[in-house]
């Protein structure tokens, strides 16, 4: 039983997989990138991988796909004329593959060991969001902590890369608001009356 | 037949496969190369995590946790440096970016 929705679910990856790669849209790139990690995530799922599953799901879908389709359709690309010319390259690509595909292939039939068929997401737990979390924030705190430093770092570079100050907008400038003085601001006069100032 | 880690190893070299011929025939479109890199990145992942769980440990499902991170960082900046190139140059044809012949 497993087994058949596995070969279901891994049809759906590699197909989905390909039309991201063959997608004339970029925006249909990005749905069916979308409905990769999905099914991607269902993999998962059957083997009981329940926590990186949904992390897939929240992280990818939620956040990277998404970002992607922002992207996307911000960018005023004409994505045509970006298309045109490209079937020249499917030789080239084709041989790569191949190449890339045989090596694995071969890589992995020398250095098999016994492929196991019991497998245990949870290890010493009940749960598998149970076994991550009871080393997560012990064994690999470092890591952990280090992993947030990495999406700080590139939270703040993806600020400084795309902020950027038009002249022409006006905006509030605190530093001299607050450095405002009452005599920069108005001057009493004391006209005398019938002559004005 | 049950369900082995030989399933999980197939399914991922086919995926790294896929993504590794996408960054050579999109060579144009550097949003869809920026894909196809995280279908490697995701190859990887189930990689990962099918070993971990077909060996019992739970490190290898920390490790992918922290390549997740890693795949979100790497597409955050790689997006917002495409922004940037785009709004210099008006288009984000990849044949271009060689200009600085740096």
């Amino acid at each position: 039983m497993a087994v058949i929705a596995f070969y279901l679910i891994a049809a759906v990856v590699l197909v989905s997989a390909l039309s991201v790669i063959m997608a004339r849209n970029p925006v249909h790139s990005v749905l069916w990138l979308i409905l990769a990690f999905f099914s991607s995530a269902g993999l998962l799922v059957l083997i009981g991988a329940e926590f990186l599953a949904m992390l897939l799901v929240v992280v990818y879908v939620g956040a990277v796909a998404v970002l992607f389709l922002f992207v996307v359709m911000m960018l005023d690309v004409d994505f045509v004329e970006l298309k045109r010319g490209t079937l020249r390259y499917w030789p080239f690509a084709v041989l790569v593959g191949i190449i890339f595909a045989a090596e694995i292939v071969l890589a992995s039939v020398i250095g098999t060991a016994d492929m196991e068929t019991n497998f245990d997401a949870s290890p010493g737990a009940e749960t598998n969001a149970e076994a991550i979390g009871q080393v997560m924030y012990t064994q690999y705190l470092l890591l952990f902590q280090m992993a947030g430093i990495i999406l700080l770092v590139a939270m703040v570079g993806a600020i400084v890369l795309t902020l950027r100050h038009r002249p022409e907008t006006k905006r509030q400038n605190i530093a001299k608001q607050t450095s405002r003085r009452r005599s920069d601001a108005y001057e009493l006069k004391d006209p005398t009356p019938g002559q004005g100032i | 037949m049950d369900l082995g880690l030989s399933h999980f190893l197939a399914v991922s070299a086919a995926l790294f496969t896929i993504g590794v011929v996408g960054i050579f025939v999109n060579r144009k479109n550097i949003i869809v190369i920026l894909m196809a890199i995280e279908l490697i990145l995701l190859s990887v992942n189930l990689n990962l995590i099918a070993f971990a769980v077909f060996s019992g440990t739970i490190a290898g499902q920390v490790f992918a946790m922290l390549v997740l991170t890693v795949a979100a960082a790497e597409a955050a900046v790689g997006l917002a440096i495409l922004v940037v190139y785009f709004r210099n140059r008006g288009d984000i044809s990849v044949e271009n970016v060689d200009l600085m012949k740096g």
